[in-house]
C-alpha cells in the first residue's frame, strides 16, 4: 500500500476537474430533460383518452423498472445499429433524462393532484381553455409543491453520473479510472472523486431543505 | 356602495323580455344507486332571481353543477337560451355535445362557489382579467378597465394588487363575484356563497349581491340558507325535496303561506 501523496493529488487535479465539469454538464442537461419529459408524461397521463394514457403509462413503467445502466448500453450500443447514434455525452444526457423523467412524472402527478379540485372547477366555470388552465392555474400552483422533490432527484442523478463512464463519457470517475490505469495508483484519484461528490451534493441538499421550508408553507 | 356609477359597466343583456332562459326537461342524475334528481322539469325566465331551498342532500348543488357543466345528466336535456347545454343537434338528431359546443353555451353562465375558489397564484386584478382576456379575447387594457368597474361595484378598488390570501373571506368572495361578472354571463349561479364566511362578513357579501340584483338584469339562480336575503331578492322560490320541485312561487307565498306541509316543516326548522 502506498502512502497518500499530495503532490500526486496536485498533478491529477486538472484532469479530475475536467471530469467534474462533464459530470456537472450531464447532471444539469439531464435534469432539464427529466423535468421537461416528466411534465409531458404527467400531463399525458391525465388525458381523457386511453389511446394516450395506455402507451405513455406502459413506457413510463418500463423505463422506471429497468436499470439505468442497461438503458445507457441500449442507447449507446444498440441504437446506432438502427442508424441512430449520438456522442457519448448526448447519449448519457438522453439516458439520464429519460430514466429520471419517469420519477419526475410521479412528482408532478402528486403536485398536480394536490391542487384542489375547486381550481379546476373555477377554470371550467370561466370557460378557460384546457391549455390555459394548465399553464396559468394548475402548474404554477403545483410547481411550489414539486420543487423540493425535483431537487432531490437532481442530487440522485448527480450521484448516478458515474454510470456514464461505462459508455465512455469523460466524467469524474472515467478520468480517475484512466489515471489509475496508467499510474497503477487508484487511491488518490478515487478518493478525490468521492470527496468532490460530497463537497457538491451535501451543501446542495442543505440548500434544498432551506428552499423547501420557504416554498411549502 | 356606488351602484349607480357602476351600473353601466355591469349591465349584461339589455334585452330582458322575460322569455325562458333555462329549461330542464326530465333531467335525471344518479350517483351510483342514489337517484339525486328524478326526471326534474323546471324553467327560469330571463332576468329573474330564483332561489332554491330545500333540505340538505335534496340536489340543489347538483342542479347548479349540471348547469355549470361540472357534472353531466344521466337522462334528459338542459337548455340555456334555447341552446342545448349537453347536447347538440346534428342532422336533426340530438347527440351528446362536443367540447367546443359546451364551451360556447357555457360562456353565458357564471358561478360563485361556497369556497370562493380564487386562483391563489394570481393577484386580484388578474383573477378578474384572466378569462376575459383568454376566453373573450379582450385586450389587457379593456379587461382591466372592466375589472376596475367591477372592483368598484364590490367595494374593493384598493385591493386590486393583493393576492387572495391577503384578503378576508368576505373580500375574497366579493372578488369571486367580480370575477364571474367580468365574463358578462346571462346567468349567475350562487351556491351558498356565504356559508363559509365568518358571521360578521356575511352582510357585506349579501349587500353586494342585493346591489347586483337591483342594478343589473342578470338572471340569478341562488342556493342559500339566508332566508331574509332570499325574501329580498327573489322573484321566485323553488322548494326542493328528494330531487323534485315540490312547491314554487313568489317569496311572500312560500315563506308566509306554503301549500305543502313539507315546506312548512323545512322553513320552521331553518327560520
Ligand atoms: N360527486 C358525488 N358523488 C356521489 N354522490 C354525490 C356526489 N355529489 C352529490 N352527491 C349526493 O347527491 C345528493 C345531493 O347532493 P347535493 O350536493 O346536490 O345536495 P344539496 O341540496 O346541495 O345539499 P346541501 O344543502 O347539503 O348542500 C346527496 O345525497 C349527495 O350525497
Ligand atoms: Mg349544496
Amino acid at each position: 500500500m502506498n502512502d497518500w501523496s499530495w503532490d500526486y493529488v496536485g498533478d491529477i487535479m486538472p484532469k479530475l476537474l475536467d471530469g467534474l465539469w462533464v459530470t456537472v454538464q450531464a447532471t444539469l442537461l439531464g435534469s432539464v430533460a427529466a423535468f421537461a419529459l416528466g411534465l409531458v408524461w404527467a400531463i399525458a397521463l391525465r388525458s381523457p383518452s386511453r389511446w394516450v394514457t395506455w402507451p405513455v403509462g406502459a413506457l413510463v413503467e418500463f423505463v422506471r423498472n429497468t436499470p439505468l445502466l442497461v438503458q445507457l448500453f441500449f442507447l449507446f450500443f444498440v441504437l446506432p445499429g438502427w442508424g441512430l447514434s449520438f456522442g457519448p455525452l448526448t447519449t448519457g444526457v438522453i439516458g439520464l433524462g429519460l430514466h429520471y423523467s419517469t420519477y419526475t412524472a410521479e412528482v408532478y402527478r402528486a403536485g398536480i393532484d394536490a391542487v384542489p379540485r375547486g381550481q379546476w372547477e373555477a377554470a371550467t366555470a370561466l370557460s378557460l381553455p384546457r391549455g390555459r388552465t394548465w399553464v396559468a392555474v394548475i402548474l404554477p400552483q403545483a410547481f411550489r409543491r414539486v420543487v423540493p422533490a425535483l431537487g432531490n432527484y437532481v442530487i440522485a442523478m448527480f450521484k448516478d453520473t458515474p454510470m456514464l463512464s461505462a459508455i465512455t463519457v469523460g466524467d469524474m470517475l472515467f478520468q480517475a479510472n484512466s489515471i489509475g490505469a496508467t499510474t497503477f495508483d487508484y487511491m488518490e484519484p478515487i478518493t478525490v472523486v468521492g470527496v468532490l461528490f460530497i463537497v457538491i451534493s451535501y451543501p446542495t441538499s442543505v440548500l434544498l431543505r432551506v428552499l423547501e421550508r420557504r416554498l411549502v408553507r | 356602495m356606488s351602484a349607480d356609477s357602476s351600473l353601466s359597466k355591469v349591465t349584461v343583456n339589455p334585452a330582458v323580455d322575460g322569455s325562458e332562459l333555462i329549461r330542464f326537461d326530465k333531467v335525471t342524475k344518479r350517483f351510483g344507486a342514489n337517484t339525486v334528481l328524478d326526471a326534474l322539469d323546471f324553467t327560469v325566465s330571463s332576468g329573474k332571481h330564483v332561489t332554491l331551498i330545500g333540505p340538505s342532500g335534496s340536489g340543489k348543488t347538483t342542479i347548479l353543477r349540471l348547469l355549470m357543466t361540472l357534472a353531466r345528466p344521466d337522462e334528459g336535456t338542459i337548455r340555456v337560451g334555447g341552446e342545448y347545454l349537453t347536447h347538440e343537434e346534428r342532422g336533426g338528431r340530438l347527440v351528446p355535445a362536443g367540447e367546443k359546443h359546451v364551451r360556447e353555451v357555457r360562456k353565458n353562465i357564471g358561478m360563485v362557489f361556497q369556497q370562493f375558489n380564487l386562483f391563489p397564484n394570481m393577484k386580484v386584478m388578474r383573477n378578474i382579467t384572466e378569462a376575459p382576456v383568454h376566453v373573450l379575447g379582450l385586450s389587457a387594457d379593456e379587461a382591466e378597465e372592466r375589472a376596475r368597474g367591477l372592483l368598484e361595484l364590490v367595494g374593493l378598488t384598493e385591493h386590486a394588487d393583493k393576492f387572495p390570501t391577503q384578503l378576508s373571506g368576505g373580500q375574497q368572495q366579493r372578488v369571486a363575484i367580480a370575477r364571474a361578472l367580468a365574463m358578462r354571463p346571462q346567468v349567475l349561479l350562487l351556491d351558498e356563497v356565504t356559508s363559509a364566511l365568518d358571521p360578521e362578513l356575511v352582510a357585506g357579501v349579501l349587500d353586494v349581491l342585493r346591489d347586483i340584483a337591483r342594478t343589473t338584469d342578470i338572471t340569478m339562480l341562488c342556493v342559500t340558507h339566508e332566508m331574509n336575503f332570499a325574501r329580498d331578492i327573489s322573484d321566485d322560490v323553488l322548494m326542493f325535496d328528494a330531487g323534485r320541485v315540490i312547491e314554487s312561487g313568489p317569496p311572500e307565498k312560500i315563506f308566509n303561506d306554503p301549500d305543502q306541509e313539507r315546506t312548512r316543516q323545512f322553513l320552521s326548522a331553518v327560520l
